[in-house]
């Protein structure tokens, strides 16, 4: 089962690219590198390494050209493969919900129920893995390809090993559990992982007469070495009475499997007095044994055996239990029950030595094990880190020993601690994907040291495919203050309107980010529409902009000029003019435009009605002369003879005005 | 309650989860609904069926998690989806372009019956043509209204090749979605928080009606029509806000009620049973908004444990309506809301009501099913 944690390779090759022959470059990105061959060749003699596997490293040709065959590839190399397995989404956004759940569970909660918190939190993440492998199981079921078959299989494998290791830390580090429980929990540990014999012991259970079977003895082993009494018993007592010449025999051996003294899990026997009734338990198998009651029947006898501990009769049943975690488990049940935590690292040691017996060499999967029986936890963080394709283990085991308190003495000496930099190269993977991104932002959320600076180089980098995406990405930088973010959001999304002519969006997109210069922008885009076309489009938008008018003083004078033309068009005259004229003495028009306002006032001038008072007819002379003497670019004036005529009739306008509303006053002031 | 909530992991971030219709006369619960993906590499429409009838047990209750009919792979985010019939399905992509799937339930498969490529468009300074998402679809067989980014509304039928009509730059800013008011007119909501009705029969390529939300220029995101009386509308925003209407008069929300922290993304009143509500946000709750008037007679699952219930004030300027949605009467002005997820995480992007039933898809990439929603 351990497969696919032992074909590690040290040092792996992007496919197709050939360091013996030419000298790579690199470019290190966030979750990514590029790499590609430079166009100097190898001096040195580096031997090819092109048929070695590349596990953890998925090569993906970004570009291809027709140049020389060196340098036409640049090579995308992640550093995260699993990340890409469509199955695997599952654990990452369950596992997202555990992760949230841990960070705002209350820590105030003390001693026992913090640590049954914890164990559930842990227990929880292993049937996130564990329902993991059962779809990733039914996916390699339905697979016709045999291809893709052994890639279902082979995760499979690497999701059993994940939970295995986690299972064990639970045990040891976040349960804690103390001598006694602990050779209980390791059994079940045990018996959940150790399945290679189910199906024998399906085999034999379900024949016609088990007693019969030729591989009866080899489940009753599996049994008595899984310490599973009742089950061991209630087979032993079909063969006894099958063999009624035998039956003191069984007799004795059951009696002896029935009074076996076990750890209990609550405070009802001290370790003394389980150590006590042991002692006696076992010397009376001892004295059974050497009175050669079991002498007739091997099977028996060796059954008595293992019931004393006895590590070569242990050892012969090798093969029923196939590792040598097992081996260590069975031995500390019948030797040492009460074995303490800190005494297990000697045990497991000696066992895997004696189970391996130097005929194989421990795999990665044996040394992660090792040191979490050697409460070496850096170290199984380290080996896993180096043997999985994956971040998400690590991120979530260390962060959950954090929450237990036991990583905390250790920093690293880059970064900050090792909790945070699993998180964040776990997070930055998430945002290398086109879609579990949105996972990252509360990984990074949960960084203290450097998540925030993280997250705003990531988010950056999401392209704003639609404007449903953009305002998630952009709900997530609001909550979290990142004004700059906002800014270059709104900034990038209101570009992209503009550029497809939708200044209705390109507003509303400057009006969120509340970017005065971009509203000034845009506002200045619908003047030179409306001076070109002599009409406003987007009235809808004009004609609503609400208090968000008073975002820039452009928008402001767009609004208000457009009120003008309102106000004309429903012929209210007076108002059109009062308002007209304020554009321009309170400042709220542009300079540039003067010359559109003034020239918009020369039909309100030619009304039959006089509209103009003669204090407001001297403001817009005024105006006129301001515009024509004081403006810098006078020449232009001059130059242009329809900007002539057309201040000429404006002065005429202006003058025939301020005749009637001389006349006209003069006459209602009169009357 | 929660356990009658069956979920699935779907690796895909669930954009539009929608019922099938149920024949006339149907009996049976909604047993079948469509979802679409949105943000992945490869989107896709697909057809689920909601669990095992044949496992139903004695109380009624169902068991078993939802599970795969068929799916198709579509282009695009899946801006909207909508039912055209029983076997059809209206979807609208975030590459402007506007689809039928039809869903053969023989052999259980779905193909692409009919296609409108780049629906909705924008024509840049260089006059290159590129899609424009298209945000919103509505049904009304054969008829189909869909409305875009572009700011364009399209009129289709469901048996002609070419656009029935177009309304270009109907808006100038994005028209988030759609809904039909009467067979012949259309509501709109757009990104500076206005609500229009379209009359289609007209030729005037303008509103008939402008309503607006007071105030800052909030943008809205959904809309939804009362089944039984049509004058009354509801309205989700970018704040969350739910906005009620009245189009008979003013121009502004007859009430502004508040639940959601972000972004409402969808709203609809429960088709036959329209006292109640039901809204979804990106800030990952669901709400149950319910008017029905004598609180002591509440179906029993708005009591049970652990969920959070408050009690809104209804502030409403209109008097003269019996609707509870716009009654302002002292002894019906309270509205009973549930968050129908108490552990939320991420976006609850859709979601859709039929009989007793209710489906939600979600950004954490999973669908839930409940099946007893007034249990």
């Amino acid at each position: 089962r351990a497969a696919p944690l032992t074909n590690t390779v040290p040092s792996q090759v992007v496919p197709g690219a050939d360091p013996s022959a030419r000298q790579l470059c690199f470019a290190w990105g966030p979750a990514e590198v590029l790499v590609c061959e430079t166009l100097f060749g190898r001096a040195g003699g580096f031997r090819s390494r092109a048929g070695a596997a590349a596990r953890a490293l998925t090569g993906s040709v970004a570009g291809t050209g027709d140049g020389a065959p060196s340098s036409s590839h640049v090579f995308v190399v992640r550093r995260d493969q699993d990340i890409y397995i469509q199955t695997l989404r599952k654990l990452f956004n369950e596992s997202h919900g555990i992760f949230l759940g841990l960070q705002r569970s209350e820590e105030e909660l003390a001693g026992k129920s913090r640590k049954a918190q914890l164990v559930q939190v842990s227990k929880n993440y292993r049937s996130v893995i564990r329902a993991c492998m059962e779809d990733m199981h039914q996916a390699a079921i339905a697979a016709r390809d045999p291809a893709l078959q052994g890639q279902y299989s082979t995760q499979v494998s690497i999701l059993s090993a994940m939970e295995l290791i986690w299972n064990l830390c639970e045990i040891l580090f976040v349960e804690a559990a103390t001598a006694g429980p602990l050779v209980l929990r390791l059994l079940d540990w045990v018996r959940l992982h150790v399945c290679d014999v189910d199906s024998m012991v399906r085999e034999v259970l379900s024949s016609e007469s088990p007693s019969k079977h030729k591989l009866f003895w080899n489940v009753v082993d599996v049994f008595v070495l899984q310490g599973r009494m009742d089950e061991a018993r209630h087979l032993l007592s079909k063969e006894a009475s099958a063999n009624p010449t035998s039956m003191n025999m069984y007799k004795i051996l059951d009696d002896l499997m029935k009074k076996m003294p076990v750890p209990s899990l609550g405070n009802t026997q001290t370790l003394t007095e389980l150590e006590l009734k042991w002692q006696h338990w076992h010397e009376e198998c001892q004295r059974y044994l050497q009175d050669g009651t079991f002498a007739s029947n091997p099977h028996m006898e060796s059954i008595c055996k293992i019931l004393l501990g006895d590590e070569d009769a242990i050892l012969e049943k090798k093969e029923l239990m196939t590792t040598w975690y097992h081996f260590l488990v069975t031995r500390l049940l019948y030797s040492h029950p009460t074995v303490k935590p800190m005494e297990l690292r000697f045990y497991a040691q000696s066992s895997m030595d004696l189970f391996l017996g130097g005929q194989s060499s421990p795999e990665p999967l044996d040394m992660i094990l090792m040191a979490a029986f050697e409460f070496e936890m850096h170290q199984v963080i380290k080996e896993c880190s180096i043997v999985l394709s994956n971040w998400w283990f690590v991120a979530h085991l260390s962060d959950l020993l954090d929450h237990c308190k036991l990583l905390q003495s250790h920093n690293l000496y880059f970064g900050s601690n090792m909790r945070e930099f699993l998180l964040l190269e776990y997070a930055s993977g998430l945002f290398s994907h086109h879609s579990l991104w949105q996972l990252g932002v509360d990984y990074f959320d949960h960084c203290p040291e450097y998540g925030r600076v993280y997250l705003e180089l990531h988010i950056e980098r999401i392209p704003l495919s639609t404007e449903q995406k953009a305002l998630k990405v952009l709900r997530i930088c609001e909550q979290r203050q990142m004004h700059e973010q906002v800014r270059s959001i709104c900034k990038i999304m209101a570009m992209k309107a503009l550029r497809n002519n939708r200044l209705g969006s390109a507003l509303s997109w400057s009006i969120r980010a509340k970017d005065a210069a971009f509203a000034t922008l845009i506002s200045d885009r619908f003047l030179k529409d409306y001076c070109e076309r002599g009409c406003f489009s987007d009235l809808d938008l004009i004609d609503n902009l609400g208090p968000s008018m008073l975002l820039s003083d452009r928008l402001t004078f767009l609004g208000k000029y457009r009120e003008f033309h309102r106000l004309y068009g429903e012929k209210r005259f007076l108002e059109a003019a009062r308002l007209l004229l304020t554009l321009m003495t309170a400042h709220i028009a542009p300079c540039s435009f003067w010359m559109t306002l003034l020239t918009d006032a020369l039909p309100l001038l030619e009304q039959k009605e006089v509209i103009f008072s003669a204090e407001q007819t001297y403001e817009l002379m005024r105006c006129l002369e301001d515009l024509t003497a004081g403006n810098p670019d006078k020449q232009k004036f001059q130059d242009d003879d329809v900007e002539t005529t057309k201040v000429e009739m404006l002065r005429l306008a202006l003058a025939r005005n301020l005749a009637r509303v001389i006349v006209k006053e003069g006459t209602v002031e009169g009357s | 309650a929660m356990e009658d909530v069956s979920a699935k992991f779907v690796s895909q971030k669930i954009s539009r989860t929608r019922w099938r219709p149920l024949p006339a006369a149907a009996l049976q619960p909604p047993d079948l609904f469509a979802t679409g993906s949105w943000d992945n590499e490869d989107n896709r429409i697909s057809i689920w069926s909601a669990g095992d009838l044949g496992n139903a047990g004695l109380n009624g209750e169902y068991h078993g998690e939802p599970h795969l009919l068929c799916d198709i792979q579509h282009d695009g985010d899946v801006m909207d989806m909508q039912f055209l019939d029983q076997e059809r399905i209206v979807v609208a992509s975030s590459t402007g372009t506007v689809t039928i799937f039809r869903h053969h339930q023989n052999n259980q498969t779905l193909s692409a019956d009919h296609r409108w490529e780049k629906a909705h468009y924008h024509v840049d300074q260089d006059t290159s043509c590129g899609g424009a998402a298209c945000t919103g679809v509505v049904c009304n067989n054969p008829e189909i209204v869909t409305v875009g980014e572009d700011g364009r509304i399209n009129l289709f039928r469901a048996d002609q090749k070419d656009a029935v009509r177009t309304i270009d730059n109907a808006d100038s800013s994005t028209l988030h979605a759609v809904t039909f008011l009467r067979t012949t007119e259309i509501l709109t909501v757009n990104s500076i928080g206005q609500l229009k009705i379209w009359d289609l029969r007209q030729q005037r390529n303008e509103p008939s009606q402008i309503f607006s939300l007071a105030g800052d220029r909030v943008p809205l995101h959904c809309v939804d029509r009362h089944p039984n009386q049509q004058h009354i509308v509801a309205t989700g925003g970018q704040d969350g806000m739910l906005s009620i209407w009245d189009i008979r008069q003013g121009t502004m929300p007859v009430s502004l009620l508040n639940a959601h922290e972000a972004e409402m993304w969808e709203v609809h009143f429960h088709p036959s049973d329209p006292d109640h509500l039901f809204t979804c946000s990106e800030d990952g709750s669901l709400w149950h908004w319910d008017t029905s008037t004598n609180i002591s007679e509440k179906p029993s699952f708005l009591h049970q444990g652990g969920r959070s219930t408050a009690y809104l004030s209804h502030s409403t300027i209109n008097q003269s309506v019996v609707s509870a949605w716009l009654s302002n009467d002292p002894t019906k002005d309270r509205m009973e809301i549930t968050n129908l997820i108490p552990n939320q995480t991420l976006s609850v992007n859709s979601l859709d009501v039929l009989g007793p039933c209710l489906v939600y898809g979600t950004d954490a990439e999973a669908i839930y099913v409940n099946r007893q929603l007034f249990a």
